[in-house]
């Protein structure tokens, strides 16, 4: 469980360093998940907000209703990175993945190789840098 | 040559030296020298070494261009140029001899030799003038259009000329549908019509979706692998919703077949597959398997899509000549666009044109921010036609009979100007009646169509040639289609723009398929039946969904209550 379905970095040096902060994240994630509420799947808040910001860097959650979990690792000197901003971001994350959803082809739980999903994931990170 | 023509002179290649360039390369290649007095012999087509003109089917929407690359100019040249009189000028030199080689009606070595002439006339099936192209230009030329009832600048006449040239097409030969010109982005005719057949094989209606698994289990027929198929999937279904329209569908299909020829993919859908683009396109094959299907047996979605045709060409015919010309001469691409701005440009009294073309557009309309950029008249109209069921049945033997009296043989045969007289005689199915008319079905179509003659020559031409492809159906058809019109007509000035889309687009389809005279009505009110089934599953999926979320809501009210109960204590010690 929790293993991830796509994982894009930008930069790339340090790549690893990403990687586990994302993994350690999943943990905070999942501890918001369930302290939120006994009952299931309401309709609580999908945007977790700040995971937890480190010296370097900030860790943003989302969870969608389907119980994946999109985890925004962005850089702390990148103040002009309003929540608004992560929010829509992780909107267009959420809106990509239920197109995916919507191809016959694609079985959930595979990981995703959605051309369209990485020019969407690209753009946005071009975006941010 | 290219002093000749003028070209030199102009610095570019304007529409009418272009073709006055290809005529002096035919002239040329025939051994007559090259002057502007040779355009007027007869001249075989010039022969490119580069273009597959051969062995392709160049018809297909007139929307499409193929990839020939003169037909590109031509095409976009058209659009415009052929408003001006003074291109209309330099086409009749050379159309004259085009016109021999265009006469043998069904001549598929006839088309294919004439890729160059693909922007004067397309497949002649010896339907309608087809070349009613709006513009005047066509007009003139129509004589070829006699013998061939050549299509010319698809372009102007896109619905005509695709309606013809499918048309021609189906009865030519039809060459492997993998060539393509030099795009093999786009889809002839019998690729189309093939695409289309298939579709029919897994959903019986054109408008309707094919659902995820149901396209799934088929495109892994065509054994690719599995990446790749999502991939096509994700770049065929735009709008997301995990099921195929049937443009969607046959770009799709295009895509796969592209494929396993060794086409890479590309990485973005190429314009020629948008949905919109073959929205249009489909719709025309559709109407050409009509004509010939009002032979032998109807098909109800084919019907529709005749209907669709034929609603998009009465109303652009009925649109002011300029505003329809105009608009089909923007975009030799984009039919939809063109048909969808000509229906805008419609005045309201030919909505109820423009809901039938609605109702070709289901998928369209489900994707909403799609379906808006198609005409808003169109939407309303899926709406009104939803509304439609109750009227049909009486009509259709009025027009019934009506259409009986057609001659369709005679529409089908003759050259373009036969075929706008033979126009005449069945208006009423044809013509969606005013609204303002409304309640007369025959005096209003009646009206109607004396109107669509009105327009001298272009517009009605183009109009015309749509209306004839329409009329061309099956005597049950206009019989239906009136009923239609008519309930539509009537529906048209109640409906409000603003509805929900989706659920009128399955009361939409009920109206659509025309069927045989002998089961018409029976087979409507089936349609209509199955169409309101399908409104009301989606409906229903829809209320669920929503119970859902507010299933969701109540849950999240009790935690937080349950959370405030827990507090209180607290806070009241």
């Amino acid at each position: 469980q929790n293993y991830p379905l796509y994982i894009r970095s930008v930069p790339t040096e340090n790549e690893l360093k990403f990687h586990y902060t994302v993994h350690t994240s999943l943990d905070v994630v999942d501890e918001k998940i369930s302290a939120m509420g006994k009952a299931l799947v309401d309709q609580r808040e999908l945007y977790l907000g700040l995971l937890y910001p480190t010296e370097d860097y900030k860790v943003y959650g989302y969870v969608t209703n389907s119980k994946v979990k999109f985890v925004m690792v962005v850089d702390s000197s990148n103040t002009a990175l309003r929540d608004n901003e992560i929010r829509s971001m992780f909107r267009k994350l959420h809106n990509s993945y239920t197109d995916i959803m919507c191809n016959p082809f694609y079985n959930p739980g595979d990981r995703i190789h959605s051309r369209a999903f990485d020019t969407m994931v690209n753009s946005m990170m071009m975006q941010v840098c | 040559i290219t002093e000749v023509c003028g070209a030199k002179r102009m610095g570019y290649f304007g529409p009418a030296q272009f073709y006055i360039a290809l005529k002096l390369i035919a002239a040329a290649q025939s051994g007559f020298p090259v002057r502007i007095e040779s355009i007027k012999n007869e001249l075989p087509l010039p022969r490119f070494v580069a273009l597959k003109n051969d062995t392709e089917v160049r018809y297909g929407t007139p929307a499409e261009f193929h990839g020939v690359k003169f037909q590109v100019p031509h095409a976009t040249l058209e659009k415009n140029s052929y408003k001006r009189t003074d291109e209309g000028d330099k086409q009749e030199p050379k159309s004259p001899p085009m016109s021999p080689i265009c006469s043998p009606p069904a001549s598929p070595s006839t088309y294919q030799r004439i890729p160059l002439s693909y922007g004067y006339g397309k497949a002649r099936s010896g339907l309608e003038h087809q070349h009613g192209a709006p513009y005047e230009v066509r007009h003139s030329t129509h004589q070829q259009d006699g013998p061939s009832s050549g299509n010319y600048g698809a372009k102007s006449a896109p619905t005509c000329s695709t309606t013809n040239r499918s048309l021609s097409v189906e009865r030519e030969q039809q060459d492997s549908s993998t060539q393509y010109s030099d795009d093999p982005w786009r889809i002839t005719e019998e690729q189309r019509d093939y695409y289309i057949n298939q579709f029919r094989s897994l959903q019986p209606d054109l408008n309707a979706f094919i659902s995820g698994s149901v396209a799934k289990n088929f495109f892994t027929k065509s054994k690719l692998p599995i990446p790749e198929l999502s991939h096509i999937w994700e770049l065929s279904d735009v709008d997301c919703d995990g099921a195929l329209t049937l443009p969607e569908f046959c770009a799709a299909f295009h895509l796969v077949v592209a494929r396993k020829n060794g086409y890479q993919l590309p990485e973005t859908l190429p314009e020629t597959l948008l949905p919109e683009y073959l929205q249009a396109a489909c719709l025309k094959p559709m109407c050409d398997c009509a004509l010939f299907d009002s032979y032998s047996e109807p098909l109800p979605s084919s019907q529709q899509a005749r209907d669709f045709s034929r609603t998009e060409k009465s109303s652009a015919e009925e649109v002011p000549d300029n505003s329809a010309l105009l608009q089909d001469g923007k975009k030799d691409d984009k039919q939809a666009p063109k048909v969808n701005t000509s229906l805008k440009t419609i005045p309201k009294e030919f909505q109820h044109l423009t809901v039938k073309a609605a109702a070709q557009e289901p998928n369209a309309l489900r994707a909403r921010p799609r379906s808006r950029s198609y005409s808003s008249t169109s939407i309303e109209d899926a709406m009104k036609k939803g509304e439609e069921p109750p009227t049909p049945p009486p009509r259709p033997q009025k027009s019934h009979s009506r259409a009986s009296s057609l001659d369709l043989n005679k529409i089908f045969q003759q050259n373009t100007q036969a075929v706008r007289s033979g126009w005449l005689p069945p208006p009423p199915p044809a013509l969606p009646p005013r609204p303002s008319v409304s309640q007369t079905e025959q005096p209003s179509e009646v009206e109607l169509h004396p109107q669509m003659n009105r327009p001298p020559s272009q517009a009605e031409e183009n109009s015309s040639a749509k209306k004839e492809v329409v009329l061309a159906q099956p005597p049950s058809k206009p019989a239906r289609r009136k009923l239609r019109t008519e309930a539509q007509g009537l529906e048209t000035p109640e409906l409000s723009p603003t509805r929900n889309v989706t659920s009128s687009l399955p009361a939409v389809k009920p109206h659509l398929p025309v069927q045989k005279q002998p089961s018409k009505q029976k087979r409507a009110i089936q349609t209509a039946i199955r169409k309101n089934k399908e409104a009301n599953a989606v409906l229903a999926r829809l209320n669920s969904e929503l119970q859902q979320q507010l299933k969701e809501v109540h849950k999240e009210r009790i935690a937080l209550e349950t959370q405030l109960e827990q507090l209180r204590p607290v806070t009241v010690l």
